[in-house]
């Protein structure tokens, strides 16, 4: 047993921190101003990533590579891989900023999906695109199944029509994973996701949401009306099966979800910095202490507050190393997921209110990060959807008797 | 006689095997299992009354065990070693310990039985340098937290007083000079090892370790001892009681043997722990020798602390476990208004909070114990594990009593004590030492 950050993605973490520092944090607040604006500095730092990755012996890192680790490559022993690598450097890239981390070329999280489920033609064909995931609707947030987007057979394409909201970088990537029914009467087995390059005729960006935090990152509302696409767009397999159609998909979150998780460890690892520079700038004690009772408020606040967060971050840690190990992870991955975003949250607000005033104006970034936090706790599955998810797994209940 | 990693699992297992004490516990039946209840004479019988510790004329140099190889990767699989420690204790703890838990409870007393198959179990011999007749070839927190948090999910109470003449046995291994590790380490690879024990918590508002009031002044031939203790485990019943106090205004830690003059124990009744058998201490001039002074200048009382601190989260991560292990069958079988509670999201939802919150407490306890085994610096992750156990544990501990209703206010049910015991691992930091 052993819980310390393995030694050999020290040069990974190092270069994430970097961005962080040199490139996200000198054009933060510049990009939450400028909402919609495209941020053009990321584009070096994409080329840049992307040569890390396909330059890396072990797999590389990053959205697209999620998935194929760990699984099926018949090592056996303890592997730090891929996902493992993923998290910690999202951690890094988001102590600089959620919404531009979220920006990077072909890091979304449609190339998580393209990962998880694509075949090998289709890797080969989507691996460098970057994609966008587009499954929430008007009328469907968390019960992702009752998606009313269709996807009819014609010939050699698939005809797909409907709405799709809150689709992040849906504007920039170059494709978006949309998922659509093949058939409404066949349930949640029926529905798969189609690759929609940009560009397809019938594929319109309706508009870009302007939102409470994440703003460098673009937000947007997509109608698909008679969206031709090719068959082969379709990620996986085409056969409606009540065993693995819908659970395929939602597979994918089994990875994504750590990575959401990372984030929020991020942008509250950098609030609490932050605060803890401020706070003990003004002469407050911050030493750890195993009774802390006998210490000013803000300084337990700030002891408890860092326990949380090692605690989201090792929860997160354990849901990747799973992953990497070819254990399956959904109660681990959505346990990681619920506890960062939620402590992700309280923290970066918390350290606004440390901090007064100064932690409320716009001089410094504490209180963007408590706008950006938000976020954590809601896509990729809501709170309230990671701890249906567990009680489920942990209680053995069926979604019809745990509602 | 040095052993590896697994000779020694494979030592204590064997003890464990050949005893025929633990057969009969592990295969009684319930109905047996209450007829011996009734002979809840505490151990006291067992123990050596008035045990005395001789000075050792040739005593070997001290022992300072090594710390673990710090590993390549991150890896949360235990090892073999650790494994198969955790399969034993765990079936212990099952078998003995939670079958024997409400008795204790309502008696205040370790019925002789669980004292002595305990004793089987040769806990005591994982603290121990092979120098001095144990197993141990190095530091091994990791290990400790492991078997505190197995017992505890037996239960707390009765995990207290058996972790206390293991954790007295750790930290004479891991701080004393070569004379006292010679002088007290043998016998607790004895058959029948010393009653043990360390007070550090006093009654007073706001106590913390580190600032005790009790005080020890230098004299012509040692220290002269004068304070307060509280909340010690076992402490009537101690042939060796490690102590801290103040010198020069520095905390320290004093080994008092339980036979010296000047000290007075009496039982104290408190919440939870109660098999624990807590008692107040009273030091009124007690005259002990310049040896008397745990360790030499290396002695740390900070990292002393730390180290129990690992313990008693081990502590709150079981009972927390136990806790989750019981209320999901329960919701799951509870009926109202015509299915199953479980099947309210009000009820699921405190479920899956209880196992993300025991979850946590394990981790950072776990990274914690892992650095210290590694000789790493482990202050900050044991003060986070520390307040964060102290909040969790409590929360989990009124959580499970609330998802039980009326049945978590009873004694039918063991939520209610989990709740008393639960309490205590904000509040105590004596008894303990990983």
């Amino acid at each position: 047993m052993f819980l310390e950050t393995p030694s050999k993605f020290a040069p990974l973490i190092h270069q994430a921190r970097q961005v962080a520092n040199e490139v996200f944090r000198p054009i933060s607040r510049k990009y939450d101003r400028a909402e919609h604006a495209y941020p053009h500095e990321l584009d070096m730092f994409a080329t840049i990533m992307d040569g890390m990755n396909d330059g890396a012996g072990d797999g590389g890192a990053g959205a697209g590579k999620l998935a194929r680790s760990g699984a099926g490559n018949g090592e056996t022993g303890n592997r730090n891989g891929t996902n493992m690598k993923t998290v910690l450097g999202l951690i890094e890239l988001c102590r600089g900023d959620v919404g531009l981390a979220l920006s990077i070329p072909r890091q979304g999280l449609g190339n998580s999906a393209i990962a998880a489920v694509a075949n090998e033609e289709q890797l080969a064909r989507f691996g460098n695109t970057w994609a966008a995931m587009a499954i929430t609707e008007p009328g469907a947030g968390s019960d992702s199944a009752a998606i009313r987007t269709t996807a009819t057979e014609d010939g050699d394409h698939y005809v797909i029509n409907g709405e799709k909201i809150y689709v992040t970088a849906g504007d920039r990537a170059d494709a978006v994973v949309v998922w659509a029914t093949l058939d409404r009467s066949l349930g949640r087995a029926a529905i798969k996701s189609f690759v929609v390059e940009k560009g397809t005729p019938g594929m319109t960006v309706e508009r870009l949401e302007k939102k409470l935090g994440i703003r460098a990152s673009d937000t947007a509302a997509i109608r698909f009306e008679n969206c031709r696409v090719p068959k082969a767009n379709l990620l996986g397999n085409p056969d409606i099966s009540v065993d693995k159609g819908f659970a395929g998909a939602m597979q994918t979150f089994d990875n994504t979800r750590p990575v959401v998780a990372g984030m929020a460890i991020g942008v509250a690892s950098a609030a609490l910095e932050k605060t803890k520079e401020i706070l003990s700038g003004v002469g407050l004690n911050t030493d750890y202490q195993l009774q802390t009772w006998n210490l000013p408020a803000a300084s337990r606040e700030l002891q408890l507050m860092e326990a949380e967060l090692e605690a989201a971050r090792l929860l997160t840690l354990r849901a990747a190393w799973m992953a990497d190990n070819g254990k399956p992870n959904s109660v681990e991955a959505s346990m990681a997921k619920a506890k960062a975003g939620r402590v992700g949250n309280r923290i970066t607000l918390r350290c606004v209110e440390l901090c007064s005033g100064v932690g409320y104006g716009e001089t410094e970034l504490l209180e963007k990060w408590s706008r950006d936090s938000k976020i954590l706790d809601i896509f990729e599955g809501t709170q309230q959807i990671q701890l249906l998810i567990i009680a489920r797994r942990l209680l053995g209940k069926s979604s019809a008797e745990l509602k | 006689m040095t052993r590896d990693p697994i000779g020694m699992a494979l030592s204590a297992m064997t003890r464990l095997a050949a005893s025929p004490l633990l057969d009969r516990l592990g295969l009684r039946s319930s109905v047996e299992k209450t007829a011996y209840h009734g002979t809840r004479a505490g151990f006291r019988t067992i123990a050596l009354a008035g045990r005395e510790f001789n000075r050792v004329s040739s005593w070997l140099p001290r022992k300072k065990l090594p710390g673990k190889a710090k590993p390549a990767l991150f890896d949360l699989a235990l090892d073999d070693d650790q494994q198969m420690i955790v399969d034993t204790v765990g079936r212990f703890a099952r078998d003995v310990l939670r079958e024997n838990a409400a008795t204790a409870d309502e008696a205040a007393a370790i019925p002789a039985d669980v004292f002595e198959s305990a004793a089987e179990l040769g806990l005591t011999l994982y603290a121990v340098p092979a120098e001095f007749g144990g197993v141990a070839d190095s530091i091994s927190p990791t290990t400790s937290v492991l078997i505190a948090e197995q017992l505890a999910w037996g239960d707390m109470s009765l995990a207290v007083a058996l972790l206390a003449p293991f954790s007295v046995a750790q930290a004479i291994s891991q701080w004393g000079t070569g004379e006292q590790q010679s002088r007290y380490l043998p016998a607790f690879c004895e058959g029948q090892p010393p009653v043990a024990t360390i007070a550090v918590d006093e009654p007073a508002p706001l106590f913390d370790p580190m600032t005790p009031t009790t005080e020890a002044v230098p004299t012509q031939n040692g220290y002269r001892l004068n304070g307060l203790k509280h909340c010690v485990v076992l402490g009537a019943q101690s042939d060796l009681i490690l102590v801290s106090a103040l010198l020069h205004g520095t905390p320290k830690v004093f080994i008092i043997e339980g036979t010296q003059a000047g000290i007075e124990l009496s039982a104290e009744a408190t919440m939870g722990l109660r098999a624990s058998q807590p008692a107040r201490l009273t030091l009124n001039n007690v005259e002990l020798p310049q040896d008397a002074l745990l360790g030499d200048d290396t002695f740390d009382y900070q990292a002393f602390l730390d180290q129990g601190s690992l313990m008693r989260c081990g502590l709150a991560i079981g009972t927390a476990q136990a806790a989750l292990d019981y209320t999901i069958p329960y919701c799951n079988e509870r009926e109202a208004f015509g299915e199953p509670i479980s099947h309210r999201q009000s009820v699921a939802f405190m479920i899956s909070n209880l196992a993300i919150e025991t979850d946590s407490m394990r981790l950072v306890t776990w990274r914690a114990a892992s650095r210290a085994e590694t000789a790493q610096t482990f202050h900050r992750e044991a003060c986070l594990a520390r307040v964060l156990c102290n909040e969790k544990a409590m929360e989990i501990g009124t959580n499970a009593v609330q998802l039980l209703g009326g049945h978590g206010f009873v004694k039918e049910h063991p939520v209610e004590r989990w709740y008393r015991d639960l309490r205590s691992v904000a509040i105590l930091h004596g008894g303990l030492h990983a």
